[in-house]
């Protein structure tokens, strides 16, 4: 389960396999699942859907990667932990080979290639800032290149939520513009 | 603060996911030993400590049609990026905005505020109210596009 979709972002328009149920799931699922006996039972009573209808749906999501995870999403900061954003200028002509070096190391939560001279963005995690600081010389050590450590200082404002719902409104009616992120 | 060794192993759990079947929490709790109730509990903890962010379903951007993902950088007079940071923090279409250190002469960027859309143009429209908003403050800005996803996993502890 969850595997890490293997995805291109260059492509114009990438399928979207959702029909509106599943994106009101979603958009249901940011509000985050109870902590009850039948959690799936009780978003699914919301949405008036069976719980076995919203595991098959969750199912079906994960299966397609329109959703990457499902469960407890942890901020390891509130332990200690540190999450840092870190970027390398890599050559281009070597640059699926350094992304599965950084890749292969588990401390290694999300990467990203951008368009600028610093190409590849990652966000390392660890349970301590040590943690962190010895996977980024790792990293230095296996590539040969630079980490640039790019650490919170501070944090104005963070929540993913960008809506399904309106996601798929738009594709079904282009016209009907620049509507996202629910709030 | 630290995470105690139930912790570790509550969370290495379930940060791969939660398991899809009819009892969830009872579920992880058989594979820890312990009762639903106790995996319930500690679930609650950690949300109200904010270990937890919340229970919920991660979407693949890109696959709901937000193909367009600008991490929009800003180069912020150091006196005022605190004030105008959380004024850009707060308009709708910004996800995430930190500072963070510039890396000089390499980086001159102190203010970084995600901003998705479904068309590069439309991103560009949401940064030049961010353009707007920090105006004088501002010394230099560039938009930097996520062109592939190579790795999203989120947190992987080590197996306790």
């Amino acid at each position: 389960m969850n595997m890490p979709p293997e995805l291109s972002a260059t492509s114009t328009a990438p399928a979207l396999l959702l029909d509106r149920i599943d994106a009101l799931l979603i958009d249901r699922l940011h509000g985050g699942l109870p902590l009850s006996e039948r959690p799936y039972a009780d978003v699914g009573a919301d949405l008036g859907l069976t719980e076995a209808d919203v595991l098959q749906r969750l199912q079906k999501l994960l299966d397609t990667g329109l959703l990457t995870r499902f469960g407890p999403l942890f901020q390891i900061e509130r332990a200690g932990g540190q999450f840092l954003l870190a970027a390398m200028i890599v050559p281009e002509d070597d640059f699926e080979r350094i992304a599965a070096l950084v890749n292969a190391l588990p401390a290694v939560a999300h990467n990203y290639r951008r368009t600028h001279r610093l190409n590849m963005w990652f966000v390392v995690a660890g349970e301590t800032p040590q943690q962190v600081s010895e996977a980024c010389q790792r990293i230095e050590q296996e590539t040969g290149l630079r980490v640039f450590a790019f650490p919170k200082e501070r944090e104005f404002f963070v929540e993913l939520r960008l809506s399904a719902v309106a996601a798929l409104a738009r594709r079904e009616s282009p016209d009907n513009g620049g509507v996202h992120g629910t709030h | 603060m630290a995470l105690t060794e139930f912790d570790r192993r509550l969370i290495t759990a379930t940060q791969h996911g939660l398991p899809l079947v009819p009892r969830p929490y009872a579920a992880v709790a058989e594979q820890l030993g312990v009762s639903e109730a106790v995996v319930r509990e500690r679930l609650a903890g950690m949300l109200d400590e904010g270990l937890i962010r919340r229970i919920g379903a991660v979407p693949n951007h890109y696959r709901l049609g937000y193909t367009a993902n600008g991490m929009t950088v800003w180069d912020v007079d150091d006196a005022l990026v605190d004030e105008l940071g959380a004024k850009v923090g707060a308009m709708s279409f910004v996800s995430h905005s930190y500072r963070r250190p510039r890396a000089l002469p390499d980086w001159p960027y102190n203010l970084f505020a995600m901003v998705h859309g479904h068309s590069r143009a439309e991103v560009e429209r949401e940064a030049m109210q961010i353009h707007s908003l920090l105006a004088e403050a501002c010394r230099n800005f560039d938009i930097l596009y996520s062109t592939a996803i190579l790795k999203k996993t989120g947190l992987r502890l080590a197996q306790a």
